[in-house]
Parts: structure tokens; sequence; C-alpha cells
């Protein structure tokens, strides 16, 4: 095997000059402007000497609160990529009639459509939810961080190694061509030898591991870490909906690692699982990918319920109607969420019955969602709403996502199906319920939890501006694809015939335009805030008079979140605390116990990034030596023991004074 | 602004709403086969059933949103107010009296509009007699174009179908390469093809016309390209056309179908006269090209216990998937690599048709 391979391709296994993209003007000029921002970023971050600022205070961090932080962070700068290819998309889509074949080619299309999809679900979504799980959780437990703060930041730099890996897919080789779930035979070795459906597998097998660490970890932490009183029954909302979402993640994640694994073997040791020869059955990957891929659906826009719920309840001044039910919901949302994966593929040929039974099963789940859907109306009922951005979004959501659900429904009856399935009707369903769900949820999050995190409220104006371009940009650009998909047309086509349907495809640009703006607001609002951040402070660290433990601490919280660890004896414990008289203890501060910062799970993420670099690009030698680093630095990592101290009691005592200073400042 | 004149400007614009949706043609709610119709008809009736609980959801939403607001003090505010067991009695029974109405319906129509079930009408009032004689349709789904045969006429076509209007039609489908979807909005629902495996559709069009077929699962770079015409015509057209196909086809061999079979993009529609026997189920099997061994016969073997290591020498014979390995860079796209796409040489032994496919008299099945 060996014995004919030129040094240079031993060195660089199949990692030519032509995998770069020099030939394609639009990556190239892509490629400039990364490279001029990261170098101007880079260099404004040596000039003002922060490097050693990030190293210590956040790269190697193990607290929740930085690390949930670094997640949305991640999230968003994700998010302009995933948005990038959409608008390219929906130009695309908008010009190619007529014989106008666009600006862009299949080779080029198809890549944009697959990593659209990848990079909103699995790098923008992902952690974004996970940011808010890690940041709000254990300050609503009344815990000082989570179970395993150490594993805590290896989840999230595996998960930004994942990241790392599929953009670098831009500039070096291509990325998959194939739809974002990668059926086979098409990812299949035969049918797409390049390296696009490896860095779509490797990036999701180092992102994946960082995912189920993540959940084990949460779940640990909700299940183990919360504050005397607060039996499971006394839980946040937005605590229940991350258990629910956590015990998915640790349920599904490993099934989509085998699945992805299986495929792998296939594609590098020649085994035959997913092929058409040899007793392989591409129907088997379908099964199996969408078992994970339908739960992962509600991994997503659970914790996405949970926020409109604390939203809901905070600016309605108001206990959460029905909260014993919205919790079972929740559940029985967790359960059926596994009984329905089929509905994907009705036209795959299953008898009637098995389509009929996930049919109805998934009809089934729109009862509790249902059901949660009243509990938020009926909250909204005998309270007083404030029109804060966060109540904007969840109204906006209200409405938005029934018609979502409603699409859905009809999505789930099998014959209904076979016109709808891979249409543009497809599309519209799930963009509607993910970004009227998911996305909106969690724009009503950040602003709701911002003041928590950085000690000063968003700017509302800017607030209102993003909201309302989102909220009308995302009917414009996607009610035209209902319609088109009524007409017939299907999903991930580049070039089209019918120049009857170009006008609605200019409507639903001129829609990605709308949400463009609403995006751009949302920086201006990021900044605008920042510049205003004087005016805008919160100094009683409670803004929307709160009703979660969360907001019982100081806004930016202090590194231990609690002083005192609180004691809870009723669901919506701040607010019952503050109805009850509750005073901020002053005296007999306790030297507290907290985890050490540790450069160990940057340096295996690293490490692991050029392992998959290194079997994307078959440079043997170097994935033996990096798997060697692995291991090794896995194992150095287990003699490390100094890995906690103790904030002295004078530090707490310093601290909580300079609080009650600001406050009495206040008064 | 006074209220009439922004009435009449509303009304404008929902004329001008209305004007554009129906200005465009909604294929899928007004299909011209008698299965796209009860297909539409669920779409129907779902959405009227949903929309009892969306409507005043919404309404909810927007009047409590609005009635709630912080400004208006008058309104009952009652912040210890979170139970009541008669409210969720109902908003847990209402959703679950719709679901056990639409699951209802999603059984019955489930297993009446299976794909796999024969038709039992030509449409709502006419019911499939024994005199009725459906035809046979064989779909393989080619890198990246279709292939029709039609084993009850010993023809074959690519990238056009036609059918008898009001007869019933019995595909048989199945692909050379990797997954697609055979979709005629018109006519039925939509359903997989894929490599050694064969899947069913039986539909009927009533109306004649020349209606859009297309894949509707992405299958590679020549994907948004894989469409083809099916032309529903009366009986007589329908002769016309197979006469039409006999006299200016050649023949389908498996020399020629291996040389189809390879991946072009924007294939012309292409008649053949007269088709090998077996080739579809030699297609369906896997074993189309010489020396490959068939599934069918490997299976049979398998069901029969196996043949232990002296199977061993059959494992060639099985493999499919790389026969295209052995051609200059596999995979590798126009314009990428400068080459042109493979379709643009003329497949040997396959002669170019005399005739432009238009000569299919139009007039015949305008709608």
């Amino acid at each position: 095997m060996f014995g004919d391979i030129s040094l240079t391709q031993f060195i660089f296994g199949r990692l030519t000059w032509e995998a770069i993209p020099y030939h394609e003007p639009i990556l190239v000029v892509t490629f400039a402007v990364v490279a001029l921002g990261g170098i101007a970023l880079l260099g404004l971050i040596t000039k003002f000497k922060l490097w050693g600022y990030l190293w210590h205070e956040w790269f190697t961090s193990v607290d929740h609160k930085k690390i949930g932080i670094m997640y949305i962070i991640l999230a968003i700068v994700m998010l302009l990529r995933g948005f990038a290819d959409a608008i390219m998309m929906r130009i695309q889509q908008a010009i190619a009639f007529n014989g106008n074949e666009g600006y862009l080619n299949p080779h080029h299309y198809d890549q944009i459509f697959t990593a659209h999809g990848v990079i909103m679900i699995f790098f923008v979504a992902m952690p974004f939810v996970t940011g808010f799980m890690n940041y709000v959780v254990p300050l609503q437990i009344g815990a000082r961080d989570v179970s395993f703060p150490f594993l805590n930041n290896f989840s999230f730099w595996m998960t930004t190694g994942g990241a790392i890996i599929v953009m670098m897919s831009l500039f070096v080789g291509e990325f998959a061509r194939t739809g974002w779930l990668a059926y086979p035979p098409l990812s299949g070795v035969d049918y797409s030898p390049g390296v696009g459906v490896d860095y779509y597998i490797w990036g999701l097998q180092v992102a994946g591991v960082g995912t189920t660490l993540s959940g084990i970890n949460l779940i640990a932490t909700i299940v183990k870490m919360r504050a005397p009183g607060m039996t499971f029954m006394k839980m946040p909302v937005f605590t229940w909906t991350s258990l629910c979402t956590n015990i998915l993640i640790v349920a599904t994640f490993p099934i989509l690692t085998a699945t992805l694994a299986l495929l792998s073997l296939d594609r590098y040791v020649g085994t035959n699982f997913f092929t058409n020869d040899l007793g392989g059955n591409p129907m088997m990957y379908i099964n199996l990918i969408w078992i994970w891929g339908h739960p992962e659906v509600y991994i997503l826009v659970l914790p996405a319920f949970g926020i409109f719920s604390e939203v809901v309840a905070t600016f309605c001044g108001k206990r959460l109607f029905g909260y014993a039910s919205m919790v079972y919901a929740t559940c029985v949302i967790m359960i059926l969420s596994y009984i329905v994966w089929l509905h994907h593929f009705f036209t795959m040929g299953s008898g009637a019955s098995v389509n009929a039974f996930f049919g109805i099963t998934t009809m089934i789940i729109s009862i509790p969602t249902g059901a949660k859907m009243f509990n938020w109306l009926f909250t909204m009922y005998r309270g007083r709403i404030r029109y804060e951005v966060p109540m904007l979004w969840t109204v906006g959501f209200m409405i938005t996502f029934v018609i979502g659900g409603m699409t859905g429904v009809m999505l789930a009856i099998p014959p209904a199906d076979f016109v709808l399935h891979n249409s543009l009707f497809l599309i519209a369903h799930f963009h509607n319920v993910i970004i009227g769900g998911v996305l909106f949820g969690l724009m009503a999050g950040l602003v709701y939890w911002w003041p928590k995190a950085f000690g000063y409220k968003l700017d509302p104006f800017w607030g209102k501006m993003t909201f309302w371009f989102w909220q009308i940009g995302f009917f414009f650009a996607f009610m035209p694809l209902y319609v088109l998909g009524l007409m017939g047309v299907t999903r991930r086509v580049s070039q089209f015939e019918d120049p009857s349907l170009q006008i609605w495809f200019i409507i639903a640009a001129f829609g990605a335009g709308l949400i463009a703006l609403g995006i751009g607001s949302f920086i201006v609002q990021l900044v605008v805030s920042y510049l205003r951040r004087d005016e805008l402070r919160v100094i009683s660290g409670d803004p929307w008079d709160g009703r979660t433990l969360e907001w019982s601490t100081s806004s930016p919280p202090p590194d231990y979140n609690f002083a005192f660890t609180p004691v809870v004896h009723d669901h919506d414990s701040w607010y019952d605390m503050k109805s009850r008289g509750y005073e901020r203890p002053l005296q007999g501060f306790k030297p507290i116990h907290m985890p050490k910062n540790t450069g160990t799970g940057v340096i295996l993420a690293g490490i692991s990034v050029v392992l998959a670099f290194a079997m994307i690009w078959y440079m043997w030698w170097l994935v033996a030596v990096s798997f060697i680093g692995i291991i090794a630095v896995s194992i150095a990592h287990t003699f490390n023991y100094n890995r906690d101290f103790f904030i002295p009691a004078e530090t707490v005592a310093a601290t909580e004074d300079a609080r009650s200073k600001l406050l009495q400042e206040r008064t | 602004m006074p209220k009439p004149f922004s009435l009449a400007r509303r009304s404008i614009l929902f004329t001008l709403m209305l004007a554009t949706l129906s200005g465009c043609n909604m294929v899928v709610m007004s299909p011209s086969g008698d299965i796209a119709a009860q297909q539409r008809d669920l779409i129907v009736i779902s959405t009227f059933l949903m929309l009892i609980i969306i409507i005043p959801v919404i309404c909810l939403t927007l009047y409590f949103a609005w009635h709630y607001r912080q400004s208006n003090t008058a309104a009952k505010y009652d912040p210890e107010w979170h139970h009541s067991t008669g409210l969720e009695v109902i908003i847990w029974s209402a959703p679950l009296a719709i679901i056990i109405a639409l699951g209802a319906i999603t059984w019955v129509s489930t297993h009446k509009l299976d794909p796999y079930r024969p038709l039992d009408r030509i449409d709502a009032a006419r019911p499939v007699t024994e005199e009725v004689k459906p035809i046979n349709v064989e779909v393989v789904a080619l890198d990246w174009k279709w292939l029709f045969f039609y084993p009850d006429y010993g023809i074959a076509t690519v990238n056009e179908m036609a059918a008898p209007v009001d007869v019933p039609i019995n595909f048989k489908l199945t692909a050379s390469s990797v997954m697609n979807s055979f979709y005629v909005p018109a006519l039925a629902g939509m359903i997989y093809t894929m490599p050694g495996m064969q899947t069913r559709l039986h539909a009927v069009i009533n109306k004649p016309g020349e209606y859009e077929g297309l894949s509707s699962n992405y299958s590679g770079d020549g994907f948004s390209h894989m469409r083809f015409k099916f032309h529903g015509v009366d009986q007589a057209g329908f002769d016309a056309w197979v006469a039409r196909v006999k006299q200016n086809g050649t023949m389908l061999n498996r020399d020629a179908y291996l040389k189809l079979e390879k991946p072009s993009i924007k294939e012309p529609v292409r008649y053949y006269a007269t088709v090998e026997d077996g080739l579809y189920e030699a297609v369906l099997n896997m074993c189309a090209r010489p020396g490959q061994m068939c599934m069918k016969d490997m299976m049979h073997i398998d069901m029969m216990g196996g043949a232990g290591v002296e199977s061993h020498e059959n494992r060639a014979k099985l493999e499919h998937d790389n026969r295209h390995a052995s051609e200059e860079t596999p995979g590798a796209t126009f314009p990428e690599t400068g080459n042109p796409a493979r379709s643009e040489e003329p497949a040997e032994g396959v002669e170019e048709r005399q005739e432009e496919p238009a000569t299919m008299n139009h007039d015949m099945h305008k709608m």
C-alpha cells in the first residue's frame, strides 16, 4: 500500500494545491475578507495585550457563566456564516430562471445548502441552547457551578473544534454535497469520493463528543445540585426543559455518533453497512439518522419553550398558569419524540400500517404542545403585560409557531405527506418552527438574561427593530415557500424552468433581506447597548422584577454565584423570597470552595481538530501522532491534583460589601 | 386616515393577493389524477379541522396581548391565579378531540391511499371494473435522467412518459446508483426509488395534458435537471405515441443501457423501439453488467443457508457501486475539472433520434 507513495504524498496525504479553491472568485473574496478581519482581530488582541487575559479568564475558564457566554458567541458567529449561505441560496433561486444558470454552479450550490443546514443546527442552534443552559441552569437551581466544571470547558472546546473543522472546509478542499444528513449511498465513497463528506463526518463527531458530555454534565447538575428545598416540582420551567433536553441529548447523540462511525467505516476501510452491494442497506442509515434527528428538533425547541415560560410569567407579573401540566407536557414530548422518526420518510415505501402508526404518534405530540400554548395564553390572562422586548418575541412566537404546528400536523398525515414531502412546503414548515420557535425563544432569552450576564440592559429601540425585521422578514421569506410547495416545487433545486415561480422566489429573497436587516439591527443593538451601558446599567441585579433564583444575586453574578446557598420554599422562589421580605445576608461569610481553571480542554480539542484534519486528508502519520497526543494529554491531566481552591471569606465579604454600597448609593 | 379609505385599500390588497395566488398554478391543490386529488382533499380537510383550534388561539393571543397590557389598568390583574382544573381539562381535551378525528382519518386514508395498493376507482364516480386493464410502467432513476420501460409494449423511453387517461398505471420503481424520488405532482404523491430495491406506485391520470415530472430527492450534481414530461393522452393518442416510439426508437440492449447509465446532465428525450428481455429485472438486481451476480441469486444462496467460504469468489461479482471507478476522475464534476459533462458526446450505439419530441400533438391534450 505504501510502496509506490512519494514523500509528499506521505506527508500531505491527498492534500494538494488543487484543494485550495483559488479558481472560485466568491471563495477567494470571502477568504480575503475573513483573513483581513482575522488579522485585524488578532492584531488588536496583540496590541492591547489581551492574550493573557483571554487565556486565563476565558479560554481556560471552568466557570459555567463564562463558558455559557462563549457558547453563545460561537453561536452568533456561526449564525452569520449560516445566514450568508441562506442569502446566497435565496439570490441564486431568485435569478436562476429562463436558462439563466445563476451565479452558483451545482458544485458550489450543493455545498451551500448542505453547510447551511449543518451549521444552523449543529453550530448555531445547539451552542446557543447549550450556552443558555450552561449560564442559567446553575443560577436557577442555586448552585455555584455545574457538576463537572472541567468537562464543561472541554465540551465547549470540542463543539468549537467541530465548528472550526466545518469552517476549514470553506478554504481547504470542499464541504459535503449531500444534504445536511448525508444520506448514503450518495455520501458513500463511490459517489462522494472527495473530502466533503469526511469534513462533515469529523466536524460532527468532534462536536458530538462535546454535546454528549455537556448533556451528561447538565443532567448531573440538575439532579444533584439543586438548592435545599427545591424539589423536582419546584424547579423553574426552564430547568425542567433543560433536564428533558439533556436526557434527549444523552440518549440520542450516541446514535448519531455510531451511525456516522459506521458511515466512516464504509468510507475508510471498505465495510458495507450502507452501500448498495454486498448486503449493505442505505435504508438502515436513514432510519438511524432520524432516530437521532427527530429527538434533535425537540432538543432544540424544549429549552426555547422553557425560555418562553420564564419570560411570559415575568412580564405578565404572574405565576405561570398550569405549572404541573407544563412539566408533564414537557416530559410527554420528550418520550413521544422517540417514536415518530419514520415520518421523515413516509415515501420510502413502508407499509400503510407502519406509516399510519408513525403519522398518528406524530399528531399526538401536538396535544402536549397545544397544552403548552394554552398555558402561556392563560398566563397572559389576568396578567399585567409589560411589552419589553422579550415579551414581543414571545407573542410573535405564539402567533408564528401555531402556523408551523398546523403545517406540521398536515405533513404528519402520510398521504398528504406524499405530495408535500421534500417540497418547499416542508422547508417552510421546519423554518416556521425552528425560526418561529427556537430562534425567537433564543432571542427572547438573550434580551432577557443579557442584564444578568453583563449588568446592563440591551437597548430597547434596536431590540424592537430586531424583532420587527425578523418577524416581518420571516413571513416574507417563508410564506412564499408554502405557496411554492403547493405549486409542486421541491427542495435543493438550483435552476428552474417555469417562469411563473420566479415572483415567489423574489418575494422570499426580499424577506431574507429583511431578516438580514434584523441581524444587522441585532449587531447594532449590541454595540449601542455597550456604548450606552452606563445609562442602561441595572444595579439591583433584578431589572425585570424576576421570579426565579438567578435574579436574587448581583448582575453580573460574582464568581461564586451565591454567597450563601439559597433555601427554597416554593416555585418562583425569588418572587416568594421577595414577597416574604427577604433581606440579603451581610455577614458571616465563609470561604467558598471553587474549581480551578485548566488549559487541558483547549489542548485536547486542539489536538482533536488536528486528528480530524489528518483523517480527512489521509495524513496517516499525523493521525497516529495526534491520537497518541490525545491519550498522553488525557493521562497527564489525571495527574493534575491542583484542581481547586478556596475563595477566602474576606474576598467574599469584600465583594458583597461592594454590592451593598452600590445598592445604598442607588437608594 | 378615514376608515372607508383604508378599508378600500385593504380590499384592493386582498384582491391583488388573490389574483397573484390564482395566477400561479397550484398543481398540488388542483391536480389531474384521482390519487393526487384525494391527497389534496386530505390537505384541505386537515387544515379546516386544525383551524378550529388555531384560529381561536391566534385571536385569543392577540386579544389577551392587547387587553392585559400594562397601561390598561381597567383589566383585572390577579398575580396569584395559576390553576383551574376546568380550563386544564379543556386545554388538554380540545386538541385531543381534534387529533382523535385526524387520527381516524389518517388511519383510513393511509390504507386507502397506500401507493402499493392497486386502484379500486378511476375517479370518484367510476370504480375499476374487471374489463379495465392497467398499464405497467417500470421506472429506473439513473444519474441524472429517468428511464421508463413499458413491458406491455416492449418499448422504453428516457425523460418522457405517456399514459392513457382513465387507465390505472402500475409503477414499479428502482434506481441505478443513488436514491431519488419519483414525483409527478399532478398525478400522485412521490415515492423513493432506491438501487437494488423496488418500490411501487399505483395512480391514474384523469385529464389529458402535459405535466411536469421530477426527482424530488437530492441525488447529486445533475439533480436540478432531472425532469421529464408526463403526457396524459387519450387511448388513440397513446397508441400513436407508442407507434412513434417504435418507429423512431433504437434498440435498448445491455450495452446501450450501460452507456446510458453513466452520469449525464440534461439528457434529451430518447426512444427505444425494442428492449432486451429481462433488462429491468437485471437493473433491479444490480446485474446489468456482464459477469455480475444478480442480487436475487445471492439472496437465494443465502436463504438456502449460504455457501460458506466458497462464496468468497462471488464477492467480486457483487460489487456494484464501484463500477465507474476505473473511469477518469470519478465523481469529479463539471466545471471543476474542466471535463465536459459526459452526456455531451452522444452515447455509442444509441442513434440520435431524427425528430424532436415536439412532434407530439399538443393541441390534442390542451387543458
